[in-house]
């Protein structure tokens, strides 16, 4: 199982990652070597096997949307820690989506 | 005389409500081990001495006070591996993506053993968002096993297994996703459990992979485990993965050790060729010394085991890119001063705050869930966690818990695996299928190496039977007295 390039440049845009040309012949060795290694499941027969997310038999959990305590945290708190809050005009400044 | 450090959480409640001595002289003991041996030996990432006395003077004024309520966790310093959330202080996952980030809030657990009186050390070191079995992925550098300073405490809670087995606090809590809390427990000869999925809030602790992630106390002996496990156990309206099941007192099940007759498994998936033989020799002795005391011992199957590594690799990186999708430099965490769009922002921040094991599993994560392949990878691994889950239930109808070692070896040395994430991974071969079906065990210390190496067992039991893992250990300690 051996990723191209184009693979490995694919998969770190869709991951948000960038990688330098050193890490890209490194990745695309190592990440081939692991699909390798857990495309053993293909021999697994599954079929009719149900696929499981939840290990203890959870579903969807729901209760009223009603405030049942006070906030574990004043909102500007969580806002305080982003490097881009901007406490005097209230805002979180980030670089423009479009150039 | 010893230090008051190397007390347990029991022996430190005896003394500290009997006057013996005070939580300011324990603390104190604890944070001058630190100050010895922690340069050396890495386990604390951040140390919180203002804070531990001051935690230590009100536990002290309340038993001066003649309170009768006083808990056995009270006044008894403890240590927290660095993904749990500490409220106004540093919590980094040791990565350099958070590295200065400090939460408004605490995690439910933390909360929980504040209200019951713990006095907070510090944090401890963890490979990076605990993905490794090391700790050397840490962005502040590995920690070292105390048996041999060469070798790693084993991962990813290896400082939490550090400061437990070198007497730098009472207790601690680590997290186990694939064999972390057992594994440096093992490597460390302390005593873990890793639970049932949901038996413990994860609320405010950093997510590695959902449906696999656990916390859980990191204990000098069964009877501490216990206690942390009656205050941390149970629902919490804030994680809606811990079911409405009932905490038993864990206490109240160690009161009277009786194995007479309880039937243990031993797995032969997990007794193979390529192990250390020391291990398989210690955990056959432990095992014989519970069938001395009337346990009956025979061996079971649990079939699906050689496949059991490619479904954590499969699941575990996959849920691993989801949850590391939010470290994007805008709502905390470390961010890039040198691009001039979004798209590039987030490229640069996670190129360079994400460490190589990190890239590895959110690269191989997003390979696996993507579009064409979604099916052959991620959703397979979910139909063979089915066929692993099913091979527990079938085990447990035969049996009512299960022996097994925890790693193939004891402690191996720093960077032996540096070249090889494939081998690394191995490692976790005899952990991965109990957070794959989501049922806890129980890491207990049962001999060494030759070369004085710590070596484990894990007892496994069905999903919310810690009470009689319990039991099984103190029978095990008590036995082995």
């Amino acid at each position: 199982m051996q990723l191209t390039r184009e693979e490995v440049l694919h998969i770190a845009s869709l991951a948000r990652i960038e990688l330098t040309e050193d890490e890209m012949i490194k990745y695309q060795e190592e990440l081939s070597n692991i699909l390798e290694y857990v495309g053993m499941l293909q021999k697994v027969d599954t079929a009719g096997i149900e696929p499981i997310s939840q290990i203890t038999d959870l579903t969807n959990r729901t209760r009223p949307d009603e405030l049942l305590r006070a906030p574990l945290a004043a909102p500007d708190s969580l806002l305080a820690c982003s490097r881009l809050f901007d406490a005097s005009s209230h805002e979180i400044l980030v670089p423009p989506v479009f150039e | 005389m010893t230090t008051l450090a190397a007390l347990t959480i029991h022996e430190a409640h005896d003394g500290l409500t009997s006057k013996k001595f005070s939580s300011r002289e324990l603390t104190s003991a604890c944070l001058a081990a630190i100050q010895e041996k922690n340069a050396q030996l890495n386990a604390y990432v951040h140390v919180q001495e203002r804070g531990a006395l001051a935690a230590a003077a009100k536990a002290d004024a309340m038993i001066a006070a003649g309170r009768e309520d006083i808990g056995p966790l009270r006044g008894v310093p403890a240590a927290l591996k660095d993904v749990f959330s500490t409220a106004g202080a540093p919590t980094t996952a040791c990565s350099n993506i958070l590295k200065n980030f400090i939460p408004p809030y605490d995690a439910t657990a933390v909360s929980r053993l504040k209200k019951a009186g713990m006095v907070l050390l510090g944090k401890t070191n963890t490979d990076e968002f605990t993905c490794g079995a090391s700790t050397e992925t840490s962005a502040f550098g590995t920690s070292k096993n105390p048996a041999d300073p060469t070798r790693t405490p084993g991962g990813s809670s290896g400082g939490s297994a550090v400061a437990v087995g070198a007497d730098m606090c009472i207790y601690a809590l680590g997290t186990d996703t694939g064999g972390s809390i057992r594994q440096p427990a093992s490597f460390c000869g302390v005593t873990g459990l890793k639970v049932t999925y949901g038996r413990v809030s994860r609320f405010g602790v950093i997510s590695m992979a959902s449906s696999l992630d656990t916390i859980g106390p990191m204990c000098k002996d069964v009877t501490d485990v216990a206690i942390v496990m009656n205050e941390i156990a149970g629902m919490d309206s804030f994680d809606s993965t811990t079911p409405d099941v009932a905490v038993p007192d864990y206490l109240e099940a160690l009161k009277e050790i009786d194995v007479r007759g309880i039937k243990i498994g031993l797995p032969r998936e997990y007794f193979i060729p390529g192990m250390d033989p020391q291990v398989e020799a210690c955990v056959q002795a432990a095992v014989k010394e519970l069938q001395k005391k009337g346990a009956i011992v025979r061996e079971v199957s649990l079939p699906n085991t050689p496949y059991a590594l490619a479904v954590y690799y499969i699941i575990c990186p996959s849920e691993v890119s989801a949850n590391m999708a939010r470290y994007d430099g805008i709502r905390y965490g470390a961010g890039t001063n040198s691009s001039r769009d979004l798209f590039s922002y987030y490229t640069k921040t996670r190129g360079a705050g994400f460490g190589p094991e990190m890239k590895r599993r959110i690269m191989i994560g997003t390979y696996c869930l993507s579009a064409g392949y979604y099916d052959a990878y991620y959703k397979k691994a979910q139909q063979v966690r089915t066929l692993v889950k099913r091979d527990f239930d079938e085990a447990f109808k035969e049996v009512d818990v299960l022996i097994a070692p925890v790693a193939p070896t004891p402690a191996f040395k720093i960077g032996a695996h540096a070249n090889d994430p494939v081998q690394m991974y191995l490692e976790d071969v005899f952990t991965v299928s109990i957070n794959i079906a989501g049922v806890p065990a129980l890491a207990v210390p049962c001999g060494a190496s030759r070369g004085g190496l710590p070596i484990g067992m894990q007892i496994i039991g069905p999903q919310f039977g810690e009470d009689l893992l319990l039991k099984v250990g103190r029978a095990y300690e008590l036995a082995h007295a």
